[in-house]
């Protein structure tokens, strides 16, 4: 929406810290490169991503203050770009980071849009990009060399989804409802399919457009014969929807359950009582109950006074997921083949749980259940089941899976639809 | 039937939240031939003061937050027409790109100041609950904007037909420059009417946020809503603004429910006609 050239650039404040690099600091890499590593960060600061954009960067800057700005014994400048959300700016970014500041290594963008609108040129500069963006595509059927995915595909946690749906709540019928996006379709897809392999009926399907007003005209027209409603929303239009649901005294009624973005930690730091019980899927809960996201959960909550969500936790993973690369190459991040061959290679415990990666770049983790709960007066998504390993084929042949059209509104074909 | 009734109603409600956005729209656009591309901003900006105050002070109610609202907004387009506007005029792209610039300053403030985060306005208790008409649930608070919408339409009609400061304006729109001629205050005028304009938009801001919420975006949601409206039922007309909104209430909710694919060209369906045949639109005139 907006095209602004805000900068920050974190390096003055690990330069700053320098003063205070003790002995104990592995001087290893220190003198291999007196330069500091280069890390760019695509996210969104103003226009309607914003939310999820402001996490993006405050988990990163928090990832690396705990570290003194120094990853593998090198010190890093952080240089962030704002894309306001708009592909053609996100390209004009990225440009800038890569041939003006010269970025070693980039993480982002935030949307999926973005990400393919900067797929080729990643190609061609050939720059190791940590994204949380989910387009399907990016690590399946047009794969690209240079990105890694820590956060999730767009169905990798919508499959599970399906499965749970279906064999331990028992419904049978479902309707899915999502943005009219490439993310929301995807998902509903993904979702579908688990779902009807364990016998359930997709009934109905709805996107309604990414900026509808009002949801009023769409939840006048659900099934009410259903037993739970599927949400593949993003943002904070999952939130919105849900409110509309209890407007019209529906919520009471059907069961909503949600996909990876419906009821964010972002958006339901911002909802009531109506959000209690609603199941949705994650890689990702800021309850998740291990001693790594305890401290990282805790630290980012005292500082920002609220929970971390996807943004968040996506790119402290991606902060992580980068650290542990740059250890196995000694911080050595000139030689970009092979810092982008340890990105893959990448095998580590992050805040999310145990992580690793397909050969396309793909995360493969655990995947969790999650439902509403109140916790020390505050709405948390509390971990309710683990599904552990996760690919994003799920248990379906790779081989076939790729063959596949990738999912969209008509792929799958929802073959159990009334009207 | 539930569909015909349930979808009837979310027309109407549709369509009095779309009158409390574009009928000072179009009032300013009728007198000041200014097409204000902030007006989606001060509709967003009403809202966020709105939720501000409810959420910071305990016990503000949705309707003092409105006139809050309303009247933080007024200000606002106070300063804008008075500072900056009144030194652009006849210079329509000058004021055109002078309102875009100011929208574009307006959301990047909200979102400085109140973050990124949706931020709900409760309906008031009362109104928060369902209610049951004839036998189907319906929000009770949407029945409430229809009725809120009415009352606005009643009050603007009045003001613009039966007052001396309506037939001003009323004057103004017709024909500037006799206006002027005869002595009325037209620059005054502009001031008064932006004003107004403006806190309408901030008040409907604030109506509309138990549907809506207040959240970065909702200023480019709606600006083109309001152009669509105005640009159908005529410029600077109270009717046309009225009819406009009920119209585009009815064929946005009826559209993206029998025809779902059209869902995004449905608005834009009814404005492409009109301007071909009726480029003034339903209800606009010719002017001198």
């Amino acid at each position: 929406m907006t095209i602004s050239r805000r900068h920050l650039i974190q390096g003055a404040a690990g330069f700053a810290s320098m003063a205070g690099l003790s002995a104990g600091v592995s001087t290893r890499a220190l003198a291999q490169s007196a330069e500091p590593m280069r890390l760019g960060l695509l996210t969104v600061k103003t226009g309607p991503l914003a939310s999820g954009g402001i996490d993006m960067e405050r988990a990163l800057t928090m990832f690396l203050k705990e570290r003194n700005n120094e990853l593998a014994g090198r010190k890093v400048e952080l240089i962030v770009a704002d894309t306001a959300g708009v592909p053609a700016t996100a390209r004009t970014k990225t440009q800038e980071l890569v041939e003006k500041n010269k970025v070693h290594a980039l993480v982002g963008p935030l949307a999926a849009f973005e990400a393919l609108a900067i797929d080729d040129y990643l190609r061609e500069v050939k720059i190791p990009t940590l994204s949380v963006a989910a387009a399907e595509d990016m690590t399946q059927r047009k794969p690209n060399p240079w990105f890694v995915r820590g956060t999730s595909s767009s169905a990798q946690c919508a499959h599970p989804m399906g499965e749970y749906c279906a064999k331990e709540l028992g419904y049978k019928r479902m309707i899915t409802i999502g943005d009219d996006i490439a993310f929301g379709q995807e998902m509903s897809a993904g979702f579908q399919r688990t779902f009807e392999d364990n016998g359930g009926k997709i009934v109905q399907k709805l996107f309604p457009p990414l900026t509808a007003p009002d949801y009023g005209t769409y939840v006048a027209q659900l099934k009410n014969d259903v037993d739970a409603i599927f949400l593949a929303f993003a943002g904070s239009n999952g939130f919105r929807f849900v409110r509309q649901l209890n407007e019209y005294g529906l919520l009471s009624k059907v069961k909503v359950v949600g996909g990876m973005t419906a009821l964010d930690e972002a958006v339901l730091r911002n909802m009531g009582d109506e959000a209690l019980g609603i199941i949705t899927t994650c890689w990702y809960s800021a309850d998740l109950n291990t001693p790594m996201n305890t401290k990282f959960a805790t630290a980012f909550r005292d500082q920002f006074k609220y929970d971390p969500g996807f943004y968040a936790a996506g790119t402290y993973v991606e902060g992580q997921v980068l650290e542990a690369a740059m250890t196995a190459t000694k911080g050595n991040v000139e030689d970009k083949e092979a810092l982008m061959k340890a990105l893959r290679a990448v095998k580590m415990e992050t805040v999310r749980g145990p992580v690793r990666f397909d050969e396309f770049g793909n995360v493969v983790g655990d995947i969790y259940i999650r439902k509403v709960a109140r916790k020390d007066g505050r709405l948390v998504n509390q971990v309710i089941k683990t599904y552990k390993d996760v690919s994003q084929f799920w248990t379906y042949d790779q081989k076939a899976f790729l063959a596949a059209p990738v999912y969209s509104r008509e792929s799958p074909a929802a073959k159990f639809l009334e009207n | 039937m539930q569909f015909w009734v349930v979808q009837g109603l979310n027309s109407l409600a549709l369509g009095g939240l779309l009158f409390l956005l574009a009928s000072g729209f179009s009032l300013i656009f009728g007198l000041m031939r200014l097409a204000n591309l902030t007006h989606g901003a001060m509709f967003m900006l009403g809202a966020y003061i709105g939720a501000g105050l409810m959420r910071s002070v305990d016990g503000v109610s949705l309707w003092v937050a409105a006139i809050a609202g309303g009247l933080g907004v007024a200000l606002f387009g106070w300063v804008l027409e008075r500072f900056i506007l009144r030194r652009l005029p006849d210079n329509p792209l000058g004021q055109v790109l002078v309102t875009l610039g100011v929208a574009f300053i307006i959301a990047d403030a909200c979102l400085l100041i109140w973050g990124g985060d949706p931020i709900p306005i409760p309906a008031p208790s009362y109104l928060a609950r369902p209610l049951f008409v004839g036998g189907f649930a319906f929000p009770a608070y949407r029945l409430v904007v229809v009725l809120i919408a009415l009352a606005a339409a009643a009050g603007l009609y009045v003001m613009i037909e039966r007052t001396r400061l309506g037939a001003m304006i009323r004057a103004g729109v017709d024909d500037m420059q006799m206006a002027r001629a005869v002595g009325i205050p037209v620059s005054r005028l502009f001031s008064i009417v932006f004003c107004l304009g403006a806190g309408i938009a901030g008040a409907g801001g604030v109506l509309a946020g138990p549907i809506l919420s207040a959240y970065p975006g909702l200023d480019a949601d709606m600006l083109p809503l309001a152009l669509i409206v105005v640009i159908l039922g005529g410029i600077g007309s109270l009717m046309g603004a009225f009819v406009g909104s009920f119209i585009i209430g009815i064929i946005y909710t009826f559209g993206t429910a029998l025809l779902p694919d059209l869902a995004y060209i449905i608005l834009f369906l009814p404005m492409i006609v009109v301007i071909a045949f009726r480029p003034q639109g339903l209800f606009g005139h010719v002017s001198a």
